[in-house]
């Protein structure tokens, strides 16, 4: 039947994409976690948790412009913020993003401008990447269940 | 033994699935369903605990991981407010789990102050695995520290230390020869029900230690099971430590301090659970002390008579100095103080308790005098003053271990009390598994150096003197430690604390973030219906392709969203234990007054939250650009998993033939970042 196999096909895109996006790097484990996590009773858990990440990030990588366009930048106050943004991506699974908060932090504590600088930019580089992927594969999500398909479920087993 | 009559009780108490809290049945009953579902009906199901961190994302996955695990989760943001839910509701928690890094309070501050006014096990996490970090979890008295990202599986056992933390006080407990030996059986009768064999172990060989003590006191056969609760006011508390004192280290057990303090209608009961509380007020304060010539001691001689005194009186002897700094204390006292000290033989010097961490004194002074809300004049939480700043009267190290203990034993014994802390406390591990290192129980070790834990202290302090001591809430705007911050120590009644085990639930408390739920019906946090006007909610339609960010109103004030536990079978369970545990309670109701917290006047400036319109799943910003694909990388697959292992189980549902090339419709192509 034609829906049926749309669907069936919307779902193997879907998981070609998710495991691209661990093929990439730009998801781990951890991601896998939050998915195990969400079910029946809490079906948007994944996008809830990761709306909440690209917004705190948002504030984040705000806050971290700020703090290196000052004069005198507080090198300790960087590394809170990239802490922070650390926590969050890596509970997340964000893992390219983790990676370059963990480069940025060697720089803080180098207290190197020019590395901190360099590698902000590759956070919000890095930050915006997974965000349009996460956008890419909840769309495809959305237009299975539109069709009315179901979401394969991933266990990973290492 | 009050595990088995809590196991006992908890089956009174039940999972029942059509008992709502919520003023949503829907979420609640789902959850309630869910738990029922997932086997949510037995212990630890329903462990009440309060998550602190400032991420929000952290913070919402582990609200629903502690939820998958069937525990009560109250989640917080901000360190302050988590201290005062705990504060307004002492019995509403059984364990904190809170991040190190936070905006408003230092991670570790928090977990001090937990442990020292509620004595509730505190985890730690923190993405920084670092030695020195973990180092630090392990001296505030953490029990736990893990390492984010937090797996689930982790938090599935977190229990355990709520359990390990109630045992150790129990068996200090009965060690104190608190419990009548009526006592101890009816008790164990009750908790026949018990099915854990470990615990049965326990029971015997701390039944064991209780006979091999010096010190048996007769029992008391008078007391009834059921007492009218007392009230510990500072005028009582003032004579039971002026009778403390009188009696020395060694002989202060509660049938002699009863007739010293000759109150009328006070049960030996009354006073030996007070005394236990007392002993573990000095025992914290004992503990805390992150030296690291502990380490090196050798090991401590179980005989010997524990010198929490001696500890204690060198902590007193800093509190003192704190006090001298902040003008509670007069110069005359301290030296009077030091004085009395003096008469004491030095036995060995042992640690030099000047050396304590100052800023660990220093906070848990704190929230005492925050208790007093607007009168904390002198100490400025903040501000990390060397307590030996300026005193007239220094106490030099030498001094210090002048003021304890005569016997050179006990000196010793402080030693490697301190040392079997630190050590038990390293050397813990195996028996746990798990987070090695980190499983440390500070009250455990410290319990199980105990087998007569006989409050020690300081004969001669002038009893009002040792008020302030005790209490560590210096004064208060009336200028005395005259009220119920005096035995602050008392308001968490160990076993109290067990037995409330409402249902999974979630409550949250926010103080300028709201995260409105996505999915309004589904989402948990919808069941409660104080998502009112107050917090700007932008309810979200899921199923439109153009969903909006969350929206973050203007910093408002935290709304506290907390499912009133049912207290009600606290009722039933205290019938079954002696008065000794209705002090906690009995507390609860005295120190309303002081605790009389409402976060809602503490206005946090915050971080102003945009609102943030940038629509997270707009197609019509997304840019239909490729970018280059040089940027991807495969090496990160393979630390995680083999491909084909990602072939098989990605593609676990079935999926049908592709019989053309059909295009997914909505499927862009990788955007370019602007």
């Amino acid at each position: 039947m034609q829906a049926s196999m749309e669907v069936g096909l919307m779902q193997r895109q879907w998981v070609e994409y998710t495991k691209s996006l661990f093929m990439e790097g730009f998801l781990d484990s951890q991601f896998i976690e939050l998915q195990k996590l969400q079910d029946e009773g809490n079906p948007d858990f994944i996008v809830e948790v990761v709306s909440l990440f690209f917004e705190d990030s948002e504030r984040l990588l705000n806050d971290l412009t700020r703090a290196l366009e000052e004069p005198d930048v507080d090198f300790q106050k960087v590394d809170g913020h990239v802490h922070q943004l650390k926590g969050s991506s890596s509970s997340i699974g964000a893992q390219r993003v983790k990676n370059v908060c963990i480069t940025l932090r060697s720089f803080c504590e180098e207290q190197n401008i020019e590395g901190c600088l360099r590698y902000l930019q590759q956070l919000k580089q890095e930050t915006c990447l997974v965000k349009n992927k996460f956008e890419n594969l909840f769309r495809m999500e959305q237009q299975i269940m539109a069709a009315g398909g179901s979401i394969p479920t991933t266990e990973l087993l290492f | 033994m009050a595990l088995f009559c809590l196991w006992g009780y908890l089956s009174l108490w039940g999972m029942d699935p059509s008992h709502t809290k919520g003023t949503m049945p829907t979420s609640t009953s789902i959850s309630a369903r869910k738990a029922a579902d997932m086997g949510c009906d037995q212990f630890p199901a329903g462990l009440r605990v309060l998550v602190v961190d400032d991420d929000p994302t952290c913070l919402r996955i582990l609200e629903k991981m502690l939820q998958n695990c069937c525990y009560a989760v109250t989640k917080c943001n901000r360190a302050e407010i988590a201290l005062s839910m705990l504060r307004e509701n002492k019995n509403g928690f059984d364990i904190v789990l809170s991040d190190v890094h936070m905006p408003d309070m230092d991670g570790f501050k928090l977990l001090e102050q937990v442990g020292l006014e509620m004595d509730l096990p505190v985890i730690m996490m923190s993405a920084d695995d670092g030695k020195n970090v973990v180092m630090k979890g392990v001296i505030h008295g953490a029990c736990d520290y893990l390492i984010k990202p937090v797996r689930i599986e982790a938090l599935k056992n977190i229990w355990q230390h709520v359990v390990r933390k109630r045992k150790s006080e129990w068996k200090d407990l009965e060690q104190s020869g608190s419990m009548d030996d009526g006592d101890r059986d009816q008790n164990v009768s009750e908790g026949a029900n018990y099915s854990s064999s470990a615990y049965d172990g326990s029971w015997n060989s701390s039944k064991r230690k209780r006979d091999a003590e010096e010190e048996l006191e007769e029992r008391d056969d008078t007391s009834a099971l059921k007492k009218p609760r007392v009230v510990w006011s500072v005028e009582l508390h003032q004579q039971f430590v002026i009778a403390v004192d009188q009696l020395g280290i060694d002989k202060a057990v509660p049938k002699k301090i009863l007739e010293l303090m000759n109150v009328p209608g006070l049960s030996r009961e009354n006073v030996a659970s007070h005394l236990q509380k007392y002993r573990l007020y000095l025992r914290r304060l004992s503990g805390v002390s992150p030296h690291p010539s502990n380490l090196n001691n050798s090991f401590m001689n179980p005989q010997d008579h524990p010198p929490f005194g001696s500890m204690a009186s060198s902590y007193n002897g800093i509190d003192l100095q704190t006090l001298l700094v902040t003008g509670q204390l007069s110069p005359q006292s301290l030296a009077a103080l030091q004085a009395t000290g003096l008469r004491r033989p030095t036995a060995k010097s042992s640690l030099p308790m000047a050396l304590v961490d100052q800023n660990n004194i220093f906070s848990f002074e704190n929230p005492k005098l925050r208790f007093g809300e607007d009168q904390t004049q002198h100490l400025n939480n903040t501000k990390p003053v060397s307590l030996f700043h300026g005193i007239p009267t220094k106490m030099e190290p030498k001094q210090l271990a002048n003021m304890q203990h005569p016997s050179v034993q006990t000196q010793r014994n402080m030693n490697m009390n301190m040392n079997m802390n630190m050590n038990m406390a390293l050397n813990i591990k195996s028996e746990h598994g798990g987070t090695q290192l980190m499983h440390l129980s500070q009250q455990q070790t410290v319990g199980q150096t105990l087998n007569n834990s006989n409050v020690t202290h300081l004969p001669g302090i002038p009893s009002t003197l040792r008020n302030l001591i005790i209490s560590g809430s210096v004064t208060t705007g009336n200028g005395t430690a005259d009220n119920s911050h005096g035995p602050r120590y008392n308001l968490v009644s160990p076993t109290s604390v067990m037995v409330n085990y409402p249902m999974s639930q979630t409550t949250e408390v926010f103080q300028e973030e709201m995260n409105s739920n996505l999915k309004v019906s589904s989402g948990v946090m919808s069941s409660y219906g104080v998502f009112s006007d107050l917090h700007m909610q932008k309810s979200h339609d899921w199923d439109s392709q153009n969903v909006s960010t969350l929206a973050f109103g203007t910093p408002h004030h935290g709304n506290f969203i907390h499912h009133s536990f049912d207290i009600s079978p606290s009722s039933l369970i205290h019938h079954g234990f002696p008065s000794s545990q209705t002090n906690g309670e009995n507390h609860n109701s005295s120190v309303n007054g002081k605790t009389n917290f409402s976060f809602l006047d503490s206005t946090q400036p915050g971080i102003p939250q945009s609102v943030d319109h940038n629509s997270f799943f707009d197609p019509g910003e997304v840019k239909n650009q490729i970018i280059p694909d040089a940027s991807y990388q495969t090496d990160l697959l393979s630390e995680d998993f083999g491909q084909d292992e990602l072939l098989g189980v990605f593609l676990k549902q079935e999926q049908q033939e592709d019989n053309g090339s059909v295009d997914f419709s909505g499927y862009q192509t990788e955007n370019i970042c602007v």
